[in-house]
Order: structure tokens, then C-alpha cells, then sequence
């Protein structure tokens, strides 16, 4: 493994919630090595969405540092962070956000219409197990194969990193196995920097790394001895 | 307060903005209904209130020279309850420095004695001293167009004799709201009326003992046909040029058009507000109940009933309704105060008295609630029908399918941005079809509210340029045999000269009449032409009367029938003449006849009364110069000068109305616009905030939520500009029309106008909306199901 992909110093992120200030981030410092599977775990409002978000360059540390390559993400603005994810970064979601108005191909493709160098919209459908489902809407789509084509989105632009929020959260237990498989797939395969949020434990055996978060802070860290696939673990 | 109507207030603070708007485009039409509806009762008011004091006349009537002891004869006609007897005549007028001819109506008033009708109100200076030969009172109007002031001397041609007057004051007079020498325009430049010492005036025209003019006050209850028909049978033998009733007087006849178009303004555009405004409720109130699904389902399981949360959704329709009629009132009440006040200056009413009666407000607040509960009511049917488990879940996802130019395999071209524009558009017809609806509608509006200027510039032209193609009109005092014209061929300047003759006539048919004139055209008459409002041009047919349409459908006479003639000059010919023809013309109530016939009709040889000139512009001042010294040209009109007075009343009054409606179909545009852009950005704030995570920037975000509104707004305009000339067609229609039939001529420039303000209207929404979509929340959508 190389270098550090993302390098982030001290990083807090407070704000408001109505009258109460809520310290999402008590100060994190952490390093992201180029092809690392990264799964962070921790209860609600641990910080790990925020961390996700500030990563991922859709919102910005109160103070703090942070880095991803030779980009400053701290004090970027707004058309510099947008580039940033336009670029780099491919998003899974939980509840996949999808356009319902275009077919899983054009959802594809509007990525890729605004990337460098993309993979074909098909091939990314292909690559997620969808090279038969291409003009299909949303609508008839399952939510595993929603979810699938969210992916092949993400991964149209060959992005150097993908963040993926509770991308099971809304799927059942085969449907997200199936989606698993696929995200590791790509680590393993295209050695795109994955990062996963979950609340699922079990998860983490997949890992190259775990980080635990409680209260805003990194409260833990564990290298699994042995990395398992999908297949191999269970909940 | 209970929580619903809690529920109710914050729900109302939230979409303040959207509330507002439409509360906006509510209260431009109440604004409207009510402003021109107070307007036209405050001048109703004001008129029969100023008439009342001025005990204006009910009958008028002119005769060439009746003796004084008439007058007992003329008292005892059935149901006349006064009589006034004076002198008129009509003069030339100068002023130092004014080049053309002016006219001066004089009539003689005996000032030691208030008269009984058609009282004066003393506007500024004195009256006259009693007795004092060469002071006169002037009207208002006159001397405001001239900027003249109280002393100023005229200079009148009394009988031949050059007199020279000193105007010692100005009055209002009931009789000359409109001061017009007979024509459907004001001609206050060019015709004054002056009120003289009643015995100098007799003297001055050797009327002593005698009169030409007659006033008649009826007892309540006499018909006033039967009383003019019975006042002609006594005037005949004294040259009576036939009575009219107040009705037909023409100060009074322009003055109600005027007002009636008021109650025409009054209730066609405001319903087309109402409707727009409805139409948006609807699709706000469908927004906010879809939206509320999960709140009306908990409402429901708590235990409401169906019909308290109908209720709590027609109280915030209610709640917008009431804020637009109280904004709606309040600028009612503000325009209609200063509409009243346009008028009260432009009619010269002594007083003003603005009255906004209350079931006007009760009468637009009914309309616009009807409006708005029958906009809330189909978006409020579906919230009763929702199961309380049903509304729980959430919807189920939008179903899209392939656009119909894809499915017809049109598809390559799009981009998905294109495609996402056009799906959307195509799932949801409908609320399209309201968006687009609603600014075509306000586009039809400033059509139909500004093409006037159009229809004015065009009838001016035709008017003046095709059928009065003379420059100048000279009326002599008497008829001059027709070699008269080959004197005025010879005036300097003069490069045609065409004869004509009128006759003052009141045509029978049935127990149906009317005064006007039989107008006698020379064959061949290239200076006055007879054109119906297609240009095409008409002749009378030999051996007949051409009559204008309005005239034969006012007498029910239609081409082959017969009417009675009573020529009221010369030797008085009482005879049947057949109609010919009718012909729409665009003003007047005329009746033409070939200039041979019409003197053979009344039995004397080849004379013409008029004579119509074209003439070099530059030896204009020469040639008006000496007609003023030719005592047979009684009367001089250069029509340029008509033109040009008219453009100015016509064009303060237009560009009033002009800026009051561009505000309010813009408001309306804007109102459709953004509440349109507003629910859409609610609905699709998770699939743009989606694709601003993807990377897309704010601009490419707004390209997809504006370009559906910019593709709506380029369909509205050329639907609103079919609308307009629709709605500009029913105004036309709906307008009183009994002098003047407006063409409807819509000019480029119109619609340029009426497109452009809609597309501001929907840059202005666009640019409210624009600062939405770049707060969108991103990181809240990646933790919210849509």
C-alpha cells in the first residue's frame, strides 16, 4: 500500500440545533492510505456522518485540517469542493437517490456526461451485475438493483475514493450481501479507497481497517487478522 | 388557540412568500373589480349629483329664429314643468397668435338673473356686470387648453363685425362636459363657449324678442319621446332643427361612454384574475397535501374527523383569500380614489365625491373566496379520501416512462438534462398546462389592457387619412351654389377642393327616430370616402340613403325598406327615401346619399354647404388667413390639429391605464411563476440536492429546475398572445360603441411588450427561486428518504 489519500488533523465540527450547539466532531486525526477498505462503525450521532461528509467535500470542519492528496479541502469554496466531487469522489447513499425521471443508463450517464475520462454508462451497469436491466426507470427497479445502479454511478468516473453511507440500511439480508459484494469488488479489483459507514458489526470483518467513533472522537481502531468476503460473513 | 389552527398559523409563516403572492394576484383583482366598479358609481353618482344641482335639462332643442311668445305655448305642452328660451350662435374665434381658426359658441345668459337650468358654477374671475356688452365668461376647459388667463381678450366675428371681448371669469357648466362642435371627439382647443350678456347678443344677430335655443325641465313620469315630438311640431314653422333628449345630447352621450367602459374594465379582467388565482390555489393547496401526507395520516389516527381536517385546509385557503381582499380592498379603495379624481379633473365636475359602498367589497370578497374554495376543493376531496394507513406509507415511487418523441424514436438529440425537463413536463400535464394557462393569461391581460393605443393610432389614421382625406374643412354659412368651388380651387395653397352638402334631417321609421344629417357626396369624391372597417370602400347608390350599420339597427331598417325623411332646413321636405344600403363605418351615425339626389330631395338646385381642401403645408398659415376674412366660411376646421389634441388626452389617459396593468399582470406572471418553481423545488429539492452530491454545480441544478419553468413560459407567450386577441375582441364587444367602433388592431409592438414583461416576470421568479437551489441542504437528502 502507498502513500496517505486523505490526512486529517484535529478536526471538530460544531453547530446549531435551534438553541442547543451540537459537537458533531471533538477533534479527529486520521490517515487514509491509497486502496484501503475502510468500515466506520459507532451509534447515532457518534460524528461518523459528519466525517463522511467532511471527507467527501459536502461540508466543511468548524476547525481542523484535512487533506486528499495534494487538495486542501479545509477553506476550499464552494465551486472548489464541488469540482473536488465532480472529480474524485464517487457517493453511495442509503436510499440510493436515484432520479426517478431517467432510466438506470441516463442515471449513469449524467455522471459520466461530466467526467474525465468515464467508464460507458453500460459498463458500468454491466460491471454491477445490470447489463440486462439498462432502460429500466427506478420505478421498476427492486431496491437491491437501485441500489446497483447508485453504485455504477458512483463508480462510472473511476473515482479515486467511495463513500458509502449505510449502503444496506434499507435492504434486506441477501439484497445486501449482494451489494457488499459489489463494493468490495470494486476495492479489490479497480483499488478504489472505500469507506463505509454502518451500523452493522458484522460488516467490519470485510475491512482493511475499523474505526470506531463515540461522542465526535475516534474511540478505536482494529485491523481484522484476516479480510472476509461478503460471502463469509453474516447477520 | 387548538392545535390544528396552530398547525394552520406556522404552516401559513412557512410558506409566507408563496402566501403572499398569491394573496397579490387576489388582490389585483379585487383591486380592479372594486377601483373601476367605485369608479364608475362614484361617477354615476357624481354626474346625476352635478346635474341635479345645475338642473340640467331634459330636452333640448334648436330652431332658426322662433318669436318670444312661443315660449307660453311651449310651457303648456303636456309634462313640462320649466322652460328656458335663449340665444346661441356660433362665431369665429382668434386669439393673438393662434393660426387656425377657432369657433366660439356664444350664448346669451342674462346674469342679473340665475337661469333655471343648466346653471353655471363660477369657477374663477366674475360674471359679467349686468348690461356689459363685451365681457364674457369662458368654459374651463378652453382656457386650460389655451393657458389662457381671467382678462384675456378674443376677438369675435359677431354678424360680419370684428368684436373684441374681455373674459372676466370661467365657469363648469353641465351642458359642456364635453365641449364638442358636434364631432364624438373633444375639441377643447379649438372651441370655446362663451356665455354673453343675453340682450347684447340678440342685438348683435337681430334676435331680439326672439330665440333659437330652448330648454325644457320635465315633471317626473312625461316620456320625453312624446314631449320632443310635440316641441318639433311647434319649432317647425321656425326653422326647428329637431329636439333631442338628454340621451342624445352629445356632452352627456360621450360622457356615458365613458363611464360605462369603466363597468366593462370592472368585470372582465378582474374574473380572469380570480381564475388564475384559483387555479394556483389549487395546485399550492395539492403541493401542500401531499406534502402533509404523513401529518394528515397521524391526524386521522388520532382521531380527527374527516371533515375538521377538510376544514383546516379551507381555512388556509381562506386565511390567503382574506389577505388578498384586504390588500385587494385597501388598492381598490386607492385606485378608484384616484381614478374618480382623473375623471372629476378631466370632466370638470365641481365636486368630488369618492364612494366605496360595501357590497362592493362584500361582492369581491364573495367572488374571490368562490374562486379560491372551488380551486381548494379537488386538492381538499383528496385529503378526505386518503386511508389513514394508506397515508402513512410513504407514496409510492413516481413512475416515468419513455417521452412520447422517444417512443416515436425521436430520442438521440436529448441530453438527460433535456430528458429529465421533458418527462417531468410530460408526467405532470396538468399542473403544465395551470403554469402555462396562468401566464398566458397575464399576458392576455396586458394585451388586451394596452392594444387601445393600437386601435386609437389606427382608427386616427383611417379616420383622418382615408376617409377625411382633406386637411382642411371649411363649412360656409349659407348654401353657395356649386360653382363656389372654383373660388376655393383658387386660394393660395390649395392643391384640391371637393364640394360636399349636409342637411340636418330626422329619419322615421316606425314609431323609431333619429337627428342627424343627410350627407350629399359628389361623384367621384376623392377628399371624403365612405369605408366600413375592413377598407373597402362604398358609394351610395342613386335614388337611396347609405346608412351607417349602428344607424340602421338604432331606426330597424334594413336595406330595401323606407324611411320617412324630415329635412329640418330650407324648405322643411317631409318624404319617403329608401335604404339602399348600410355600411359598418367605423364612427359615426351617418346617412349618405349622392350629392344630386340629396338636392333633389330637397327640392332645390346644385348648392353644397361644405367644402373639403388639400392643401401645400407650407402656404397652410396664408390660406387660413384669409378664410378667416371670408364671412362665407363659417366655419374652419384643420384636422391636423383634431389629431393632435385627441393623441394628448388619449395618451395621458393610456399610459395611466398602461402602468397599472403591466404591474398586475406581472404580478400575476410572477405569482404562477414562482409558486410553479416553488413546488417544484420542494418536490424535486431531493433529486437536485442528489445531484449536487453527484458533483453537479448550482448553475447545471438550476438548468434542470428553471429550464422546465423557461420551457412553460416560451409555450405561454404565443398562447397568451392568441388569448390576448381574444379577450381584446370580447372588450370590443362588450363596449358601449354607439359613437365609435374601435377597430381591433393589435400592433407588433403590443405584443412585444405584453412577451417581454411575462419573460421578466419569469427572470424575477427565477432569481428568487436561483437562491434556493444553492442552499439546498446536500447532507440532509443523504439521510431522508424522498
Amino acid at each position: 500500500m502507498s502513500g496517505p489519500v486523505f490526512q486529517a488533523r484535529a478536526l471538530t465540527k460544531t453547530y446549531r440545533m435551534g438553541e442547543a450547539e451540537v459537537h458533531a466532531l471533538r477533534g479527529v486525526d486520521l490517515e487514509i492510505r491509497a486502496g484501503e477498505f475502510i468500515v466506520l462503525l459507532g451509534p447515532s450521532g457518534s460524528g461518523k456522518s459528519t466525517l463522511l461528509n467532511i471527507l467527501g467535500g459536502l461540508d466543511t470542519p468548524t476547525t481542523g485540517d484535512v487533506r486528499f492528496l495534494e487538495h486542501q479541502l479545509t477553506g476550499a469554496d464552494e465551486a472548489e469542493l464541488t469540482r473536488y466531487r465532480r472529480e474524485h469522489v464517487g457517493f453511495v447513499f442509503q436510499f440510493y437517490n436515484l432520479i426517478p425521471s431517467l432510466t438506470a443508463r441516463e442515471n449513469v450517464a449524467l455522471v459520466t456526461d461530466i467526467a474525465v475520462d468515464p467508464m460507458s454508462p453500460a459498463q458500468a451497469l454491466t460491471w454491477v451485475g445490470l447489463g440486462e436491466r439498462l432502460d429500466h426507470f427506478p420505478s421498476q427497479l427492486s431496491g437491491g438493483e437501485q441500489q446497483r445502479v447508485a453504485i455504477a454511478r458512483a463508480i462510472a468516473k473511476r473515482p479515486q475514493v467511495l463513500l458509502c453511507d449505510e449502503p444496506t440500511g434499507a435492504l434486506d439480508y441477501e439484497t445486501g450481501k449482494l451489494v457488499l459484494e459489489v463494493i468490495a469488488k470494486i476495492n479489490a479489483e479497480l483499488g478504489t479507497t472505500s469507506m463505509v459507514i454502518t451500523h452493522n458489526a458484522a460488516i467490519s470483518g470485510m475491512a482493511d481497517r475499523v474505526l470506531r467513533l463515540g461522542n465526535g472522537r475516534i474511540v478505536g481502531e482494529e485491523k481484522p487478522a484476516r479480510k472476509l468476503t461478503p460471502a463469509e460473513i453474516s447477520w | 388557540m387548538k392545535s390544528l389552527d396552530r398547525k394552520l398559523l406556522r404552516d401559513l409563516w412557512s410558506l409566507k412568500t408563496q402566501v403572499v403572492s398569491i394573496a397579490l394576484v387576489i388582490a389585483c383583482g379585487i383591486g380592479g373589480f372594486i377601483g373601476s366598479l367605485s369608479t364608475y358609481s362614484s361617477l354615476v353618482w357624481s354626474r346625476a349629483h352635478y346635474y341635479d344641482t345645475a338642473r340640467f335639462a331634459h330636452v333640448f332643442a334648436t330652431a332658426k329664429r322662433a318669436p318670444g311668445s312661443l315660449t307660453e305655448k311651449i310651457r303648456a305642452l303636456p309634462g313640462v314643468a320649466e322652460v328656458e328660451t335663449r340665444v346661441v350662435r356660433d362665431a369665429q374665434l382668434s386669439i393673438p397668435g393662434v393660426v387656425p381658426p377657432m369657433i366660439a359658441r356664444l350664448i346669451g345668459l342674462d346674469f342679473a338673473r340665475p337661469p333655471g337650468m343648466n346653471r353655471l358654477t363660477l369657477k374663477s374671475g366674475r360674471w359679467p356686470a349686468p348690461g356689459a356688452r363685451h365681457e364674457v365668461v369662458v368654459n374651463q376647459r378652453f382656457l386650460e387648453a389655451r393657458a389662457l388667463e381671467v382678462g384675456a381678450q378674443l376677438n369675435v366675428l359677431l354678424n360680419g363685425k370684428l368684436e373684441r371681448l374681455t373674459l372676466v371669469g370661467t365657469v363648469l357648466t353641465p351642458e359642456y362636459i364635453y365641449a364638442t362642435r358636434g364631432g364624438g371627439m373633444p375639441d377643447d382647443e379649438w372651441f370655446a363657449v362663451l356665455w354673453t350678456d343675453a340682450r347684447a347678443l340678440a342685438a348683435a344677430f337681430n334676435m331680439e324678442g326672439a330665440f333659437n335655443s330652448v330648454l325644457l325641465r320635465l315633471q317626473r313620469g312625461t316620456s320625453t319621446e312624446a314631449t320632443v315630438e310635440a316641441l318639433d311640431a311647434l319649432l317647425e314653422p321656425y326653422g326647428g332643427f329637431g329636439a333631442v333628449g338628454r340621451t342624445d345630447q352629445v356632452s352627456d352621450k360621450i360622457l356615458t361612454q365613458e363611464i360605462s367602459q369603466q363597468k366593462v374594465f370592472g368585470t372582465v379582467l378582474p374574473a380572469i384574475f380570480l381564475a388564475v388565482a384559483a387555479f394556483i390555489l389549487n395546485v399550492v393547496l395539492h403541493r401542500q397535501v401531499n406534502a402533509q401526507r404523513g401529518e394528515i395520516a397521524a391526524l386521522k389516527a388520532l382521531g380527527y374527523e374527516d371533515r375538521a381536517i377538510a376544514w383546516h385546509y379551507l381555512k388556509f385557503a381562506s386565511a390567503i383569500v382574506l389577505l388578498g381582499v384586504a390588500i385587494g380592498v385597501w388598492l381598490g379603495h386607492w385606485m378608484g380614489n384616484a381614478m374618480t379624481g382623473l375623471y372629476t379633473d378631466f370632466f370638470h365636475f365641481p365636486e368630488f365625491h369618492y364612494r366605496l359602498e360595501l357590497r362592493l367589497v362584500l361582492a369581491g370578497a364573495g367572488a374571490a373566496l368562490a374562486a379560491a374554495f372551488g380551486g381548494a376543493l379537488a386538492a381538499i376531496r383528496g385529503v378526505v379520501r386518503l386511508r389513514a394507513a394508506e397515508a402513512l406509507r410513504a407514496p409510492a415511487p413516481a413512475a416515468f416512462r419513455p417521452l412520447l418523441l422517444e417512443r416515436l424514436g425521436y430520442a438521440g438529440a436529448l441530453t438527460p438534462a433535456q430528458r429529465m425537463i421533458m418527462r417531468n413536463l410530460e408526467r405532470k400535464p396538468l399542473r403544465a398546462a395551470i403554469t402555462v394557462a396562468g401566464i398566458a393569461g397575464s399576458v392576455a391581460i396586458l394585451i388586451a389592457g394596452t392594444f387601445w393605443k393600437d386601435a386609437i393610432d389606427w382608427f386616427m389614421d383611417v379616420q383622418f387619412n382615408q376617409v377625411q382625406r382633406a386637411q382642411v374643412n371649411v363649412g360656409f354659412a349659407e348654401s353657395l351654389p356649386r360653382e363656389a368651388l372654383w373660388a376655393l380651387e383658387r386660394l393660395p395653397g390649395v392643391k384640391q377642393a371637393e364640394v360636399a352638402r349636409a342637411i340636418p334631417v330626422r329619419l322615421r321609421a316606425g314609431h323609431r327616430s333619429y337627428r342627424t344629417a343627410l350627407n350629399g357626396l359628389a361623384d367621384g369624391a376623392e377628399l371624403q370616402r365612405i369605408l366600413d372597417a375592413d377598407l373597402r370602400q362604398a358609394q351610395p347608390a342613386p335614388g337611396g340613403v347609405l346608412l351607417t350599420t349602428r344607424l340602421a339597427e338604432r331606426l330597424g331598417v334594413a336595406p330595401g325598406d323606407t324611411l320617412i325623411a324630415e329635412l329640418l332646413e330650407g324648405k322643411r321636405v317631409k318624404a319617403p327615401l329608401r335604404v339602399t344600403g348600410t355600411v359598418r363605418e367605423l364612427a359615426g351615425m351617418n346617412a349618405w346619399m349622392r350629392l344630386d339626389d340629396l338636392n333633389r330631395l330637397a327640392r332645390e338646385g346644385p348648392v353644397v354647404s361644405s367644402a373639403g381642401l388639400l392643401v401645400d403645408r407650407a402656404s397652410e398659415g396664408a390660406l387660413l388667413e384669409r378664410l378667416k376674412q371670408m364671412p362665407a366660411a363659417a366655419v374652419v376646421i384643420v384636422n391636423r390639429t383634431l389629431v393632435d389634441t385627441f393623441r394628448e388626452t388619449s395618451a395621458k389617459n393610456v399610459l395611466f391605464f398602461t402602468a397599472i396593468l403591466s404591474v398586475f399582470a406581472a404580478t400575476i406572471a410572477v405569482g404562477v411563476v414562482y409558486n410553479s418553481a416553488r413546488i417544484q423545488l420542494a418536490e424535486r429539492a431531493w433529486e437536485l440536492a442528489s445531484l449536487r452530491v453527484l458533483g453537479f454545480t448550482r448553475g447545471e441544478v438550476s438548468v434542470l429546475l428553471l429550464g422546465e419553468l423557461a420551457l412553460e413560459i416560451a409555450l405561454a407567450i404565443p398562447l397568451g398572445f392568441a388569448a390576448g386577441y381574444g379577450l381584446a375582441a370580447l372588450l370590443l364587444a362588450l363596449m358601449p360603441h354607439e359613437m365609435i367602433e374601435f377597430p381591433l388592431v393589435i400592433s407588433p409592438r403590443t405584443y412585444l411588450y405584453a412577451g417581454a414583461v411575462a419573460a421578466a416576470a419569469g427572470v424575477v421568479s427565477a432569481l428568487i427561486v436561483r437562491n434556493r437551489i444553492d442552499n439546498l441542504d446536500m447532507v440532509g437528502v443523504l439521510k431522508t428518504r424522498e
